[in-house]
């Protein structure tokens, strides 16, 4: 097992000590070991990623390796990968092999980092606990009765047990920063339009957000020099000057104003993830930086705004899994009509149709104006709020999640407690702002806790710079669950 | 009771772009199954549709030339509904904040008698931008319906009016002038037999001096003229004999069926449609420039209305005449350049309506593809101002142009066909028709006009045609005094 | 507000999902729990406040008209439940 950090492994293989192959067969070894009882893996083919490997090594040998070659990596099951079966987690794709590449797909392939495999996930991305898949439920790696948290919880409990060095997530409410918190792991969520969507199945497009999700923050950064980009396929795709996001790592921090939201601090923030959120607040202090209070009055309402937005524009999204073109198809139905019918009941899992039916309600004839408007101005305001606290400081920090993992099974039969996981990360995606995660200790189980960072428009390499100067001052990030077979 | 007919009309018009509305892949028609339908268009997991600038420009064009309001911000939304030519179970169409609104169209109305024609001007409710839907094939399987998705997403701009035509002659003018309007400004290849101009008419009917609209049906996708007008026809009489039977009309989606000339229900009521519109979030608000708008209006060419009026000014043409030769901007180009060629518009209006639109329509072919060109028309129509050829002799020079003989002046040549203008030859000619039929002309000096004409007849084959028939007239005349 | 067995069976239809009156009763208590969340929102006065549909104020970025796509049916067909002569199969479609 390796706790290498990418740049690490990447001056291994130019240094010829590993090849590419030997790496992926490593963790391919370790995947095979591990992946029966955290099940963080829908597929894994080896041939294929060993071939990657291969090419990656060529790569190499002909002195034409870029910063991460030959370095493998995991990709959620959402990122349509050609020749791959991509299935977003569901029945309804469980034949599904892409026959295109994602466009973070294809920036990760030039980049030459052959793929590890297709990570497990919450059906469509709905889910906090990574229990809605078609494919079972993924343990967490700290304690395998827990969940990992979703909805990109394979990435992150692949990442957590060292099965991969680095994976891709999504967030649309939360789904990479939750799940990294919840596995003791760094992900990030880009401001929205910084990483294309093309080839990325849509659950909730004006929110959906792909990032890396890796052990630590100079991970991550080097990660999202690959995944970002203009994407003329996207019509959402920013066009803007490529960055280095390492460019900031070293920066001291002196100066920094560290906003606190004092309602990401209130009731029911469980007490042990305060205190370690608190002392992580103190750390940064003593790094140079300077707190402020600030408010962000609306964002109590993000969880119903988030709930009317993200249905409704899901719902439309999924009404393209028919039956007709691919993926499932009922076996036995009477007429057009009844193949629809039958093909959608059984090829969406419990919590899709949920979400589907809430989603056609709130945009059906009456309701439009009271549900999708309104949250729609809602949202608006939660954004205005960023904007103002920006006004006073230079990133946002609070709790990612109001608790640690939850036991398998213990949130599943109540969608409203399971939802209000996501209490702290939804308004970043409501507002498009760039928010992450990183671990900032542990509870009294052993279960890794995270903070979150809000940043402003654009200034993921500021937060990248205040992850990683507190990372080199704690090593909550470079611990790894034992007592993994 | 006399009942009043209302018709509002939606046409759906195929945009003359190269690529589809939010794909890369061609619009031509006629390819196999399938094989125009990317990624984007079959609707794969996590494809993105991005607007092709051409479309939004067709939109722009036609905006302009209705003098419509264009809306420098609007928006796409998503139309959701499940129907198997339609593979993302949405249509991206535009609701709210459509591209064009307003506008209004002026056409003339053929009278039914013998009247002048009618002007009439209606008002435009809005045009939007959307994508069109794939093909349902039922023909060749047993129990089940193929599906080709090559024309799903192909840009459509539906363009509708405001529900203020009376009949349906009113209807069929209405969209007779918007699809010269659209072919002309070249935005639409107008070809009805492929769907590139599909109409629905909302038709209702209401007692004469009733303020309120009755309740109106829809009858969908008429694809020629004929079809428009014998449907609109039936909904009336079956919506008026319906109401005088005592029944109601109830809202309701139809189709003309041109076997029997009828209309029936489409879709079932139960299923009353919730299309849960909401603004695409793949697709962001278009802006329209004033810089792009303005290049735009320049590249315009002349229109329709300003050319008929031109028409009547320059070459002395009646409105009527000028409104059927801008019948299609091709026609009016061949018009102009023939008149400009002989200067003689009037001569020309009357072999371009005449002769060539006969001869045209026999060999079913359109004025583009004429084997007369506007110069030879012109040149020809010059040789008859000039003297040199009659009517008739001009026919036949007219069939050697057609046959591609040559030139004009050639065919003349050498089919002498050369008007006679040696007034010693015709003396001579006149002299011997006038002793042979000396029945004739003691008739005409007995008073009868009729035997005048008789021996103009006979003058004009004695000359096989040749002869001036004014010159033959005034000799003759002159002669019998 | 709360959703009666009806509504949840009219949004059913809606979304093409099969449904039973037990599932439909089932979905129905818990679909309540949801708009009770979000009922919460109806309270804030948003008078006066623009929408936000997207989270960037940018407008639409046009494609050039050109084709730039090539026939790959033969590959998205391989995929397909049913298809035959290059079209996809359907049961048949009454209009
Ligand atoms: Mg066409
Ligand atoms: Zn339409």
């Amino acid at each position: 097992m390796s706790d290498a950090s990418l740049s690490a492994l990447a001056a291994q293989l130019v240094a010829k000590q590993v090849s590419s192959r030997e790496l992926a067969q490593q963790y391919l070894d370790r995947i095979t070991a591990l992946n029966p009882s955290l099940n963080a893996f829908i597929t894994v083919d080896a041939d294929k990623t060993l071939t990657e490997a291969a090419a990656a090594d060529a790569l190499i040998a002909a002195g034409k390796a870029g910063p991460l070659t030959g370095v493998p990596i995991a990709h959620k099951d959402i990122f349509c990968t050609d020749g791959w079966l991509t299935t977003c987690g569901s029945k309804m794709l469980h034949n599904f092999i892409a026959p295109y590449d994602a466009h973070v797909i294809q920036r990760f392939k030039a980049a030459g980092m052959p793929s590890l495999g297709k990570t497990n996930m919450d059906e469509f991305a709905m889910g906090s606990s990574n229990e809605t898949s078609y494919f079972g439920a993924v343990k967490n790696p700290w304690n395998t009765a827990y969940v990992p948290g979703g909805s990109s919880g394979g990435a992150a409990a692949c990442v957590a047990a060292r099965m991969a060095p680095a994976a891709t997530g999504t967030d649309t409410g939360g789904s990479i920063r939750q799940p990294a918190a919840l596995c003791g792991i760094t992900g990030l969520k880009p401001t929205y339009g910084l990483v294309s969507r093309f080839g990325m199945i849509a659950f909730a497009s004006s929110l959906d957000q792909a990032g890396p999700m890796a052990p630590s923050a100079e991970d991550c950064a080097l990660l999202l020099n690959v995944m970002t980009g203009f994407d003329p396929n996207d019509s959402t795709s920013l066009e803007r000057e490529k960055e280095d996001y390492t460019r900031d790592l070293g920066k001291p921090l002196t100066g920094l104003r560290v906003g606190l939201p004092r309602e990401f601090f209130a009731e029911g923030l469980n007490n042990e993830v305060a205190a370690s959120v608190e002392a992580a607040v103190a750390e940064l202090k003593k790094l140079g930086a300077t707190t402020v209070e600030i408010s962000l009055a609306n964002s109590k309402l993000a969880i119903p705004v988030y709930y009317v937005l993200a249905p409704a524009e899901a719902s439309s999204n999924l009404s393209r899994f028919d039956g007709v073109r691919y993926g499932y198809r009922a076996p036995d139905y009477a007429n057009l009509d009844d193949m629809y019918c039958k093909t959608r009941a059984q090829g969406f899992g419990a919590e899709v149709k949920r979400r589907i039916m809430i989603g056609a309600y709130v945009l059906s004839h009456g309701y439009y104006d009271a549900y999708y408007l309104q949250a729609q101005k809602i949202r608006r305001l939660i954004a205005n709020d960023f904007t103002e606290a920006f006004k006073t400081c230079d990133v946002i920090l609070g709790p990612t999640a109001p608790g640690t993992a939850f036991k398998l099974g213990e949130k599943s039969e109540d969608p409203v407690e399971m939802y209000l996981n996501d209490l702290y990360t939804i308004p970043a995606n409501l507002a498009g702002l760039p928010g992450m995660s990183l671990p900032c200790g542990f509870d009294r189980q052993g279960l890794p806790i995270g903070l979150q960072l809000v940043g402003n428009y654009f200034s993921e390499a500021k937060m990248l710079n205040v992850a990683h100067q507190y990372q080199r001052a704690t090593d909550w990030h470079a611990r790894a669950p034992e007592g993994l077979k | 009771m006399k009942w009043e007919t209302v018709i509002g009309l939606e046409v759906h018009t195929q945009l003359a772009t190269q690529s589809k509305i939010f794909s890369g892949s061609s619009t031509a028609f006629g390819a196999s199954p399938n094989t125009q339908a990317s990624a984007v268009d079959i609707a794969l997991p996590g494809v993105l549709p991005v607007l092709n600038k051409g479309a939004v420009e067709c939109a722009i064009k036609f905006a302009l030339a209705i003098g419509a309001t264009l809306n420098r911000i609007n928006v796409f939304d998503r139309k959701n509904y499940f129907y198997p030519d339609l593979p993302k179970g949405y249509q991206i169409s535009q609701l709210a904040k459509p591209i064009v609104e307003g506008g209004v169209l002026t056409f003339l109305v053929p009278s039914t008698g013998s009247g002048q024609p009618e002007e009439r001007v209606i008002n435009l409710t809005r045009a939007h931008m959307e994508e069109d839907a794939g093909k349902s094939l039922h023909e060749d399987f047993q129990g089940v319906t193929g599906i080709d998705l090559n024309r799903a997403g192909t840009p459509l701009l539906e363009i509708v009016s405001e529900p203020e035509m009376r009949s349906s002659a009113e209807a069929v003018a209405y969209a007779r002038a918007l699809h010269t309007l659209v072919t002309w400004i070249g935005i639409c290849d107008g070809n009805m037999q492929e769907g590139s101009f599909r109409v629905d008419a909302n038709v209702s009917v209401r007692p004469v001096g009733q303020a309120e609209f009755g309740t109106r049906r829809e009858i969908k996708n008429l694809n020629s003229f004929r079809f428009l007008q014998q449907a609109i026809d039936y909904e009336v009489r079956w919506q008026i004999e319906t109401l005088e039977d005592g029944g109601r009309i109830e809202q309701a989606t139809v189709l003309f069926d041109p076997d029997t000339g009828e209309t029936r229900m489409m879709r079932s009521k139960e299923d009353a449609h919730d299309y849960r519109y909401f603004p695409d979030p793949d697709l962001l608000p278009v802006k329209l420039d004033e810089d792009w708008i303005e290049s735009v209006r320049a590249a315009l060419p002349e229109l329709p209305a300003a050319m008929q009026l031109r028409f009547q000014n320059d070459f002395g043409v009646s409105a009527y005449d000028a409104g059927l030769l801008t019948g299609s901007r091709a026609l009016a180009e061949y018009f102009e350049a023939a008149a400009r060629a002989c200067g003689q518009g009037k001569l020309v209006a009357n072999w371009v309506m005449g002769e060539l639109s006969a001869t045209l329509n026999k060999a079913e072919l359109d004025i583009m593809q004429s084997p007369v060109s506007s110069r030879q028309l012109g040149a020809l129509v010059a040789r008859i101002q000039d003297g040199t050829l009659s009517g008739k002799l001009a026919k036949q020079v007219f069939e050697g142009l057609w046959e591609g003989a040559g030139e004009v002046d050639a065919i003349i040549e050498a089919r002498g066909l050369k008007q006679m203008s040696d007034s010693g030859e015709l003396e001579k000619i006149i002299d011997d028709v006038l002793a042979a039929n000396q029945k004739s002309v003691e008739e005409f000096r007995s008073g009868k006009e009729k035997a005048f004409n008789a021996l103009i007849g006979q003058v004009m084959k004695a000359s096989k045609g040749k002869a001036n028939p004014a010159q033959v007239n005034d000799l003759l005349k002159a002669k019998l005094q | 507000m709360s959703l009666s067995p009806d509504d949840v069976k009219r949004i059913a239809r809606l979304a093409r999902i099969e449904i039973d009156d037990s599932q439909a009763l089932a979905s129905q208590s818990q679909l309540n729990t949801i708009f009770d969340l979000i009922a919460t929102m109806q309270a804030v006065d948003t008078q006066g406040i623009a929408p936000m549909a997207h989270a960037q104020e940018v407008y639409q970025r046009l494609r050039a008209d050109s084709v730039t796509e090539t026939d790959h049916h033969a590959a998205f067909q391989a995929i397909a439940p049913a298809v035959e002569n290059g079209l996809y199969l359907v049961p048949k479609v009454i209009e």
